[in-house]
């Protein structure tokens, strides 16, 4: 079978972090400083990938600020014709800095935000960082670099899209990504805390139509589904395989940023093997390729081509079996299991005035 | 005032030897240019007017329609945003 190419890398740089939010899709098991790719050997990995075919990559974390080579790592990118973006908290990202990054070849910055407002912004990343978040913005735009705001939506955050908004058009983004929790790591050990209710998550996605229309072309909004609530799967990573590639800070090399909590999966490392073998043979790359691991219904389902089966690391985490249908589908025979959990925060509700939701437990261990 | 095409600050465009084919970069998409695009959009430096880009691309494709196809396509892709 030939394996097409991939598009994009997901380099994880590193998972040191100055932010600690509840919702981080890092695994709950982070990796730590010491057992970091050298400069060295991300430059060689970017190059790899480049001659793979892929065309972009994704600079991320942890909070790729970090890692003080970075300027060398955006160059070895750009000088491999790959269209780099920086993923970042804002934090650490001054002027001089920006500059480097951009002299060395940067073409765009992804900014996350945790809230419009200053103290409940901080109250959710665990750190100081509004301020920094603010300077930031106004730095990138001041570069000349497109600037995309990335907004992880949950329980405590989603009823403010309409300001969420409003201070992406303050800031000068090009676009605002507004993403429901995936839940994954360490969001999924928070989820009983970050799982909004059904009432929460359509309000925010007529908001989200509504202002669209009204912003026209001034601003992107982009909306990531809440895929426990809509009863369909999300096609994962575009398939198993099949675009994107995520190389962790160690060098293991993932299907996706997720992966690496699935039992028996076996990764290899960079530091191994080439890139090329890894995408196109090793047993990692291959277990969930194309259509012949699934199961039913998705074996005969139309949507198969479509979803491509959902996302396997939910399915692990939610029954066990990674091969299993993602239990987020509707026609999943495991369904019933995200039901109850959708329903839980409700039962919560009910008694809010007795027993409050308990709050969401900070990322430890990165920072 | 006479539009001369140029390429948004943010999309980058390359030849992808791999895929053989011409590719728009930007933030989070990747825009694959079938056909002759890609040489269309190479002469979108900001110097030439549509009707010199016009003139060149029919100097070069003999035959071709650029005189009908090439101001709509170059006018689609400034709806997109992608060039100014």
């Amino acid at each position: 079978m030939t394996v097409a190419p991939p598009w994009a890398l997901l380099a994880e740089l590193t998972h040191g972090c100055p932010l600690r939010c509840a919702y981080c899709s890092n695994p709950v098991e982070l990796i730590s400083r010491s057992e970091e790719l050298n400069t060295g050997q991300w430059v060689g990995v970017l190059r790899q990938a480049a001659d793979l075919g892929v065309v972009q990559t994704h600079l991320s974390g942890g909070e790729p600020l970090l890692r003080r080579d970075l300027a060398d790592i955006v160059a070895a990118a750009d000088t491999a014709g790959l269209y780099t973006q920086l993923v970042t908290s804002g934090v650490g990202l001054h002027e001089r800095r920006l500059a480097e990054l951009k002299d060395a070849g940067l073409r765009c910055v992804q900014l996350s935000v945790q809230h419009a407002d200053p103290i409940t912004s901080e109250l959710i990343a665990g750190a100081r960082s509004f301020a920094a978040k603010e300077r930031a913005a106004k730095l990138v735009r001041a570069a000349g670099l497109p600037l995309g705001l990335n907004v992880v939506l949950h329980r405590a955050n989603i009823d403010a899209l309409d300001d969420l908004i409003a201070l992406g058009l303050a800031w000068g983004a090009d676009r605002v990504e507004l993403a429901n929790t995936q839940f994954y790591g360490w969001a999924l050990r928070n989820r009983a805390s970050l799982l909004p209710t059904r009432e929460q998550v359509e309000h925010a996605r007529q908001a989200v139509a509504r202002r669209r229309e009204s912003l026209g072309r001034a601003m992107e909004l982009v909306w990531v589904a809440a895929d426990y609530l809509d009863g369909t799967a999300k096609p994962c990573m575009g398939g198993w395989g099949a675009v994107s590639l995520t190389v962790a800070p160690d060098g293991t090399v993932l299907p996706c940023p997720a992966a690496a909590s699935l039992p028996g999966l076996d990764p290899p490392n960079a530091k191994d093997y080439q890139l090329a073998w890894i995408w196109r043979e090793s047993h990692a790359f291959n277990a969930y390729r194309g259509e012949a691991w699934m199961q039913e219904p998705c074996r005969g389902c139309v949507l198969r081509t479509t979803d491509f089966g959902g996302c396997r690391c939910q399915a692990h985490a939610l029954t066990g079996d990674a091969a299993r249908t993602d239990p987020v589908c509707r026609h999943a025979p495991d369904h019933g299991l995200v039901r109850d959990l959708v329903a839980a925060p409700y039962a919560a509700d009910t008694a809010r005035a007795a027993a409050p939701v308990a709050a969401p437990a900070y990322r430890e261990g990165g920072t | 005032m006479t539009w001369r095409p140029v390429l948004s600050r943010s999309v980058m465009l390359r030849h992808d030897s791999v895929r053989s084919a011409d590719l728009l970069l930007l933030p989070e998409r990747v825009v694959v240019l079938c056909g002759n695009a890609g040489s269309v959009v190479r002469l979108c430096d900001g110097s030439r007017e549509v009707d010199e880009i016009v003139a060149e691309l029919g100097e070069r494709f003999p035959g071709a329609p650029v005189a009908d196809e090439v101001p709509a396509f170059l006018t689609a892709l400034r709806k997109e945003g992608w060039l100014q």
